[in-house]
């Protein structure tokens, strides 16, 4: 071999060429880390894999917080409890940017709205929002009075049975006019809250007001106070955040067959979940069976509905629903057992 | 030179026996092409472009988002890269990628210590590759292993990006220790493609005249060449990587990159083959049909089982991809081999015969690779149009790319997987009959073949109908 063939000058051209390449792959880089777009990177993902990475942020009140969304698997959503941006889906590989503003500190969660799998539900985050020019502030909001279930003492874990059943569905319109004839105390939103309807139907039978109607005509009576408790936008609203966030375990018509509810285990549902240990998962209620549903106060659902059935696969949704939203969804819940003559659209 | 006599002796006798197939078409007597040849630029530039870009894919693996089909390093490397490798560079060039690939660039530097100079003096230990490792087993194995992964390595960015940063250690590891390019020859699961696969490319580097070699003492080309090849004794091209060092280094003007028929180093049955290479020819016939399950197979189950590295579906996965390498399609061919040598009369040993007859595999390999390749890449290519639109992920439309519309892929796609299918078989089948022929003594050559015949039929069939339906 003869060492001729080194050519020192095209030996030196030849690095010069790979230096000026190499210098623009990272002028290239520099200008995509520049142009990069601004905003939190926030990535979702299904809870087995991780949750939403990451699953604690900060903002301050009255400075917008932009954030990037993008997913590592299927079809999420990501919303604000207690906030009102709309929902977003957030696509796989796609990023999706969205900017939120808080007027009020206090600690929100961020929470998947698609059903993203059995364990969509843990899916969820934090945002601290802290008063602006106060770093130090932990910026919570002022206590909140305790939900009414526990104002009034209720154990919601409690089986709570009906002690009357309707024989049939009860129909609110057969009771026009004869609301107004019962003493105050039945019509009052204190009355309804802490009382099941079976309750109800139980003292109106007492009355001499209602001597005269039969255990059907009884059952109106009472279908008929609870519509009164009640208007269509607030069912309306309500309904919509069913079909979103309980139907999926619960089912559309209440019967507590969503598709969710069908990878369950059955019963005490301690087997194995689409290879996850669940934890504790368990068949969802049914609000579609009157023994269990007419003997539960609003005040009660509402407290299963803040809290979360513990141990049963049920979330908690004080975090993402206020006091009225989540009243709202326990109205609805009795549509499930009587008929309303409100103008409820159904799909 | 004794050694040197008997290779031009047997070259000699190689041309004569090749008859009409010893038609040669040499591109480096072109005089436009020849400079083009000649210099180290065009390549060098060539490699120092896929370096940059397999630098840029490597971070926008590790960086970009994990969703597959959104993430640059898997659309460029696991759908335009594995596209032109399969259906251009392997089948047209054999291993053309090899003389462009950037993946060993940075080993290879520091070990001969320039950029632009060739193989002087090699810095690192310059020790020889150990014997027992020798032979394609490595890469069986290194192929093995990535069909065991591939569900997760084809999808994942990252472990993409991770995959190509541990190649490009390997090579700098392996070159630093080993003489020449000993990671590209006995490692790379990639050359464990296209080594094999270049016996069928019309492609070859050869020496012109075998009595000016025998002349020439010194053996230049030798020493030049980076994987470590005698272009006199090359019995085929699989370990020849292009890079025309040779040619550069020839003194008389002797080396020819020629274009030669289709399979031209395939079907002669008198030269020693081993029987790694008819193993290696096996687990890629059995990853092809492995690869065709979990890709583009109707079967939900197989796929996540794949895709779930270390649960218990996937240890099942496993072990079913490993009996169907190790054990079926090996058993099966053995059968065949078997049968072959009762058929043919022949008094070789079942293992030489097991490892001639192995020839007849290549193009079917080959060629199912093609057809897994239309059926796996086409229906995806409007991703590599998204990706060229907006490179970085920044969310640009780069006018014209976007809206390329790669829907007649799709359309052509079923019937062109049958006919390459259809093509590689017959192909394979000629070739039967062709080492049959050598081999039979005094019987039908068209019975002596029937058993790998079926063989190839069978394989066929069972991939025509998992691609096709």
């Amino acid at each position: 071999m003869d060492a001729g063939r080194i050519a020192p000058q095209r030996e030196r051209r030849a690095r010069l060429f790979l230096l000026a390449l190499l210098a623009a792959l990272a002028l290239v880089l520099l200008a995509a880390y520049l142009a990069r777009p601004e905003g939190v990177l926030v990535r979702a993902a299904m809870p087995e894999q991780g949750g939403w990475l990451p699953a604690e942020l900060k903002a301050r009140v009255g400075e917008p917080l932009r954030l990037r969304l993008i997913s590592e698997d299927v079809t999420h959503g990501f919303a604000v409890g207690r906030h009102d941006a709309p929902a977003v889906d957030v696509n796989p590989g796609e990023y999706r940017e969205i900017t939120l503003l808080f007027d009020q500190p206090g600690k929100y969660v961020y929470y998947c709205t698609r059903w993203c799998g059995l364990n969509h539900w843990r899916m969820r985050g934090t945002i601290e929002v802290v008063s602006a020019g106060q770093p130090g502030s932990d910026g919570q909001a002022a206590p909140a009075e305790p939900p009414l279930y526990l104002q009034l003492g209720i154990d919601i874990d409690a089986p709570h049975p009906a002690a009357v059943v309707p024989e049939g569905r009860p129909r609110a319109e057969l009771t026009a006019g004869r609301i107004s004839g019962l003493p105050e105390h039945y019509r009052s939103r204190e009355y309804y809250l802490s009382h099941s309807p079976s309750q109800a139907w139980q003292a109106l039978r007492q009355e001499p007001a209602a001597q005269a109607l039969s255990d059907e005509q009884l059952w109106s009576l009472v279908a008929g106070l609870w519509q009164a408790q009640t208007r269509v936008e607030r069912l309306e609203f309500a309904r919509q955040q069913y079909n979103q966030n309980c139907a999926a375990c619960h089912g559309a018509q209440g019967a507590g067959d969503g598709v969710a509810a069908r990878q369950m285990a059955d019963g005490a549902g301690s087997g194995p979940v689409m290879g996850m240990q669940g934890h504790g998962l368990q068949k969802p209620s049914s609000f579609a069976d009157p023994g269990a549903m007419l003997g539960a106060s609003p005040a009660l659902l509402a407290g299963k509905i803040v809290r979360g059935g513990m141990g049963t696969g049920m979330p908690y949704w004080g975090p993402i629903f206020d006091d009225d939203q989540v009243m709202a969804l326990v109205e609805y819940l009795y549509t499930f057992q009587f008929d309303y003559s409100l103008e409820v659209k159904d799909e | 030179m004794k050694g040197v006599a008997e290779f031009d002796l047997a070259m000699r006798s190689a041309d004569a026996r090749r008859g009409w197939r010893a038609r040669r078409f040499d591109l480096a007597a072109l005089p436009w092409l020849r400079p083009f040849i000649e210099s180290r630029w065009p390549l060098f530039v060539t490699r120092s472009l896929a370096l940059a870009g397999l630098v840029f894919t490597i971070l926008a693996g590790l960086l970009g988002p994990r969703v597959g089909s959104h993430n640059f390093a898997i659309i460029l490397v696991w759908i335009a890269w594995w596209t032109a490798l399969k259906l251009v560079f392997i089948p047209l060039g054999g291993r053309s990628w090899c003389s462009v690939c950037p993946l060993p660039m940075p080993g290879e530097w520091l070990q001969q210590g320039n950029l632009l100079g060739g193989l002087q003096k090699p810095h690192g230990l310059g020790l020889r590759w150990p014997k027992k490792l020798r032979g394609a087993w490595l890469q069986s194995g290194a192929f093995l292993l990535i069909g065991l992964f591939s569900a997760v390595t084809l999808t994942d960015g990252r472990v993409t990006a991770w995959v190509l940063l541990a190649l490009i250690l390997a090579s700098v590891g392996l070159s630093l220790v080993f003489e020449r390019r000993a990671f590209c020859r006995y490692v790379c699961p990639i050359g464990g493609f296209t080594g094999p696969y270049a016996r069928f490319a019309p492609v070859e580097v050869r020496v012109k005249s075998s009595s000016v070699c025998a002349a020439h003492s010194e053996k230049t080309c030798y020493q030049a060449c980076p994987w470590g090849q005698y272009p006199l004794a090359m019995r085929d091209s699989a370990q020849c990587g292009l890079c025309m060092e040779c040619l550069r280094a020839c003194p008389s003007d002797n080396i020819a990159l020629s274009l030669r028929p289709f399979g031209s180093d395939l079907g002669a049955a008198h030269q020693p083959r081993g029987l790694d290479e008819a193993f290696l020819a096996l687990v890629m016939l059995g990853s092809a049909l492995a690869f065709s399950a979990v890709f583009t197979g109707p079967w939900g189950w197989l796929k996540s089982a794949a895709y779930q590295v270390g649960s218990l579906p996937w240890l099942g996965y496993s072990a079913g991809f490993l009996a169907l390498n190790l054990l079926l399609l090996p058993g099966l061919f053995a059968a065949a081999a078997w049968l072959h040598r009762r058929l043919s009369g022949s008094p070789a040993q079942l293992g030489k015969i097991f490892a001639q007859q192995a020839q007849a595999l290549y193009p079917l390999g080959l060629f199912t690779w093609m057809a897994f390749t239309v059926s796996f890449a086409f229906p995806k290519f409007y991703l590599v149009a998204e990706m060229l639109a907006d490179p970085l992920g920044l969310g640009w439309e780069l006018p014209g790319l976007a809206a390329l519309d790669f829907g007649w892929l799709q359309q052509v796609g079923p019937g062109l997987q049958a006919a390459i299918l259809l093509a590689g078989l017959a192909i394979s089948l000629r070739l039967a009959r062709q080492l049959a022929q050598a081999s039979v003594t005094n019987r039908s050559p068209v019975l002596a073949a029937l058993p790998v015949s079926l063989f190839c039929v069978v394989y066929t069939g069972w991939v025509l109908w998992m691609l096709v339906g």
